[in-house]
């Protein structure tokens, strides 16, 4: 039998979503239990771990409401489809800001921007706009920003998030200067529609 | 304060959509909720590593590591760190800051996520299937080697 996960969880009664829960926790719940072993030959020490697991615990579960809250407002309410006509070839400063503005907004990890990317590539969207989105994915993302302002200082967050979107451009400028027309036209035929570099 | 702002930001637009169209304000909220259990194992997993690993981790031994006063070599190491290791940044920011409470360096933590976010070295085979080998050596190289230009201007700034 199998579970992948929370999908299968509700039809299969508490002994499946049990086992599911036992599966998708199963990292944690094993250092929970070594925590515990701890606990037991070492009282003290024990104490000491489940004190700084529990204050780790609330320091961040209470800022997650309002960023899930928000990401999922974005998820809805700033469709896809229509921005991605406004990347293309000749979309300049705009398709490029607005390409910021795209990844920025988004969330999940960098992996998750690749089928996007392709998606847009598909559509037309220029190459140098792709790897700004790219960048800004990666590393501009709102809800991180807000996550990162939180546990590390606005000072921090403000400072490497310039300094990230000022990189982000430079590299994009060298990448797209290093790799030739047919380069990218043999990545945009990967993904379907003809060349636009 | 900083997390009492974005409660009320987030819970004025919430209103905002409800009141504008109910429908997709509850696809919202299930999208939301969904990213967060989705995350929630993963979020779970290190807060209880952090959790376990610094109570052994002394402050000393963590400034030895990766403190101020190891420069480029305590960098080279979170950013080898950053580098390999696929941990969201909702997790990594808890452990980032226990670090630095720990007596890390700000530049090496710099370092580690900015490589971490920019840099994917797991994840090269799949980027590579999008991109190809060229663009994909080239971002990652060029992110790998910005992530320390970004931390020492971090390091100055902050502080």
């Amino acid at each position: 039998m199998r579970y992948s996960a929370s999908t299968t969880a509700g039809a299969t009664g508490a002994t499946g979503s049990l086992r599911a829960f036992a599966r998708v926790y199963r990292y944690f719940l094993l250092i929970i239990l070594l925590d515990t072993v701890i606990l037991i030959l070492r009282p003290l020490t024990g104490k000491e771990v489940f004190r700084h697991t529990y204050s780790n615990f609330i320091e961040m579960l209470s800022i997650c409401p309002p960023i899930f809250l928000l990401l999922g407002l974005l998820d809805v309410w700033v469709p896809r489809e229509t921005i991605i006509r406004y990347l293309g070839e000749d979309s300049g400063v705009l398709g490029a800001g607005l390409s910021i503005l795209l990844g920025a907004a988004a969330a999940g990890p960098l992996y998750g921007a690749f089928p996007i990317a392709a998606v847009m590539m598909k559509k037309g969207a220029k190459f140098s706009n792709i790897l700004i989105f790219i960048g800004a994915w990666s590393t501009l993302k709102v809800p991180m920003f807000l996550f990162e302002a939180s546990a590390l200082g606005a000072r921090f967050a403000v400072t490497r998030w310039i300094v990230s979107l000022t990189g982000i451009v430079f590299m994009t400028l060298i990448i797209d200067r290093i790799v030739t027309k047919e380069e990218k036209a043999a990545i945009y035929h990967r993904h379907g529609e003809g060349c636009q570099t | 304060m900083f997390t009492r702002a974005l409660y009320i930001i987030s819970i004025g637009l919430l209103i905002a959509s409800f009141g504008k169209d109910r429908a997709k304000t509850r696809a919202a909220l299930v999208k939301g909720l969904r990213a967060f259990s989705n995350i929630l194992p993963d979020f779970a997993t290190v807060l209880a590593i952090v959790g376990l690993v610094l109570t052994f981790l002394s402050p000393d031994i963590v400034a030895g590591l990766i403190g101020q006063k190891t420069g480029i070599l305590g960098m080279l190491v979170t950013s080898i760190a950053g580098a390999i290791t696929l941990i969201p940044g909702f997790v990594a920011f808890p452990l980032a800051k226990s670090l630095l409470d720990r007596g890390a360096g700000v530049a090496q933590i710099a370092v580690f996520i900015s490589t971490l976010m920019m840099v994917g070295f797991v994840t090269v085979p799949l980027e590579i299937r999008y991109f190809g080998r060229r663009v994909t050596f080239l971002r990652n190289t060029l992110a790998y080697l910005f992530s320390f230009i970004a931390a020492f201007i971090i390091g100055m700034v902050v502080l």
